[in-house]
């Protein structure tokens, strides 16, 4: 190695202040801003908990659980902000579990090398399409297709169920689901491809070996293998869905309601927050909106450490956002 | 002669086979949908007083994004000076110094903060910026697009200089020099290429980002001349029109839409072909 760095290094032996100095100097800078994440996370939990005080002490656990949002009369319950941001999050893993793991499997397995790529490509470039414009496609493309094709012949082939009962709008809890299982499909897939690749080829060679075909080997040598991992591939999904924030605010119908029907349109916590914020007028409905957004940081810092936690443990690969 | 459950193993085999290929397919449709959409509408509202022009007043028709666009960048410039710096050293820390179980937590905490919905980022920056100066601004805009890119360089830039090989630190050690020459004149240098990339693929994450801004940057119909004044940024202005009632705004959000989208994909499609060498952070 003779690099040009390295030279110049060598170049100027003497060093402009002793040493130990700047050695000592660097540390701490660097420490001192590898710590800044801790106080980013202190700095996170102090505002939401301090900008919501009033609200916690007002209406306490009942804000959890009732359902009236009355800036007016100043009642402030978020069981339907609640109650929507966890169902359009279990509709989104329930389209987005089985198809990022699907295609991870296609990915590592199956496909042609050539393919792999471009196939990845395009992946990233999901995982980058930012959140407004796939919510304008949502609100655009996607909700009057929905409206006029995929709902009608949903109720009229499985409208015995209540969740596919009732008027159609277009905008819907499920239009949400969908959209946020498009966004979290990307990082589902890259996160499980990992982690599909991190299993040893022994493991394959030995179920080979034994006369197993390819998917065989799949769900035999690799897929049980992996289950850990790619289970907190799934969680660390959920974090982003409950995060999930513009697309959805675009297509759901911001309708704070607890109706059973997939087709009626609801809110989520993110989402109130980010309609109603710039518009609340009394201390208390601010307050309110910021313990909102401390159930939504309470949900995702719960659901994303346990991703992070199952990750670790299923042996290397990390998340990344 | 093959038995039948011979013949029923080939069968799943190749049934699968397929299934996971007609997911993977499935899963690039919504890419290519979004790409065509954003590129049949945007293409056909984009023109030259987009980029020249300030928005027109509700009711006339053209006009542009041009503020929209200078603000995007100006948003950037602030949040790379907040977030580059301390994204950058944080993680020469997390790779070159502490304990094992130190760099641990931090990395842990890293990750979960990457996890934080961006919506949450921006109601924390407007409790700690906008409340006390009492005005939305475009300070408060870049501190908040820089508050969420710091945990992502920071892991980006741990990767990368993990990837350089320990005897070049050895190397650089034995020669007298001191450690924190070495790190910056010989480690940081030899991973330069894919700490930048891990820069600008966080500068195009952020630059999507709109539910931070909302009641940050706030969005301004007009040009933003001091930091302390609500600026308009892409992303909301894509946002106000998208919701609005009027077919113009509808047009020039899809325009709006088409140059973010074009940024964010170039940003994104370029370092990658520029940067296929070792050194690069782990896709």
């Amino acid at each position: 190695m003779n690099t040009a760095a390295e030279k110049r290094v060598q170049a100027r032996p003497g060093v402009v202040f002793p040493r130990a100095i700047g050695d000592r100097l660097f540390k701490w800078v660097t420490l001192l801003m590898a710590l800044s994440v801790v106080l980013l996370i202190v700095l996170i939990g102090y505002e939401l908990a301090h900008g919501s005080a009033l609200a916690l002490r007002k209406f306490g656990w009942r804000f959890l659980t009732t359902s009236d949002w009355d800036p007016v009369n100043e009642q402030f319950g978020a069981l339907p902000f609640i109650f929507g941001t966890l169902v359009s999050s279990a509709i989104a893993l329930l389209i987005a579990a089985p198809l990022s793991i699907a295609t991870a499997v296609f990915l590592t397995e199956i496909a042609p090398y050539w393919l792999r790529q471009i196939l990845t490509i395009f992946i990233e470039l999901l995982a980058a399409v930012p959140s407004v414009i796939l919510g304008l496609w949502g609100i655009f493309v996607m909700v009057p297709w929905l409206r006029e094709h995929l709902f009608p012949w949903l109720r009229g082939s499985l409208g015995f169920l209540p969740l596919f009962k009732g008027p159609i709008y277009g905008v819907s809890m499920l239009a949400g689901g969908i959209i946020i299982a498009i966004m979290i499909l990307p990082i589902v897939t890259s996160v499980s491809r990992e982690i599909l690749r991190s299993v040893p080829g022994l493991q394959r060679e030995a179920a080979y070996a034994l006369g197993a075909t390819r998917w065989e080997v799949t769900r035999i040598a690799v897929l049980s293998y992996a289950k850990k991992g790619l289970f907190g591939a799934i969680i660390l999904g959920l974090g982003r869905a409950l995060g999930e924030t513009m697309a959805v605010t675009m297509v759901i119908g911001n309708t704070p309601q607890i109706a059973a029907s997939m087709f009626a349109p609801g809110y989520t916590l993110a989402s109130v927050v980010a309609n109603e914020f710039t518009e609340a007028t009394s201390d208390i409905y601010l307050n309110a909106l910021f313990e909102i957004g401390l159930v939504l940081l309470g949900l995702t810092v719960l659901v994303n450490a346990l991703a992070q936690l199952l990750l670790l443990t299923f042996s290397g690969p990390r998340a990344q956002a | 002669m093959e038995s039948f459950h011979h013949r029923w193993r080939k069968f799943v085999n190749a049934l699968m086979q397929v299934l996971t290929c007609a997911c993977a397919l499935l899963v690039v449709v919504p890419l290519c949908l979004v790409f065509y959409h954003v590129l049949k509408s945007g293409l056909g509202s984009v023109n030259w007083a987009f980029f020249t022009q300030l928005p027109k007043p509700v009711g006339e028709s053209g006009g542009g994004m041009a503020n929209a666009i200078v603000g995007t960048f100006e948003l950037l410039g602030l949040a790379a000076v907040i977030g580059v710096p301390v994204g950058v050293l944080g993680g020469i820390f997390l790779s070159e110094y502490g304990s094992l179980r130190l760099n641990w937590a931090i990395r842990f905490g890293a990750d979960v903060l990457n996890g934080v919905p961006s919506i949450i980022w921006g109601m924390v920056v407007y409790a700690m910026v906008v409340l006390p100066l009492k005005r939305f601004s475009a300070l408060a805009g870049g501190i908040v697009l820089g508050m969420i890119m710091i945990p992502l360089i920071m892991r980006t830039t741990e990767e990368v200089l993990r990837l350089v090989p320990n005897g070049y630190r050895e190397a650089a050690l034995a020669l007298g020099i001191a450690q924190w020459r070495t790190i910056l004149q010989i480690v940081v240098r030899t991973a330069l290429k894919g700490i930048v990339t891990g820069v600008l693929l966080a500068l195009a994450r952020v630059a999507g980002e709109t539910a931070p801004l909302l009641f940050t940057a706030f969005g301004n119909r007009f040009w933003n001349h001091h930091l302390s004044d609500p600026i308009a940024a892409l992303p909301l202005q894509i946002f106000n029109y998208a919701i609005s009632p009027y077919e113009d705004w509808h047009r020039q959000a899809w325009a709006g839409a088409l140059i973010l989208l074009l940024f964010v994909a170039v940003v994104n499609v370029g370092v990658r072909v520029l940067t296929r060498d070792k050194f690069s952070p782990r896709r």
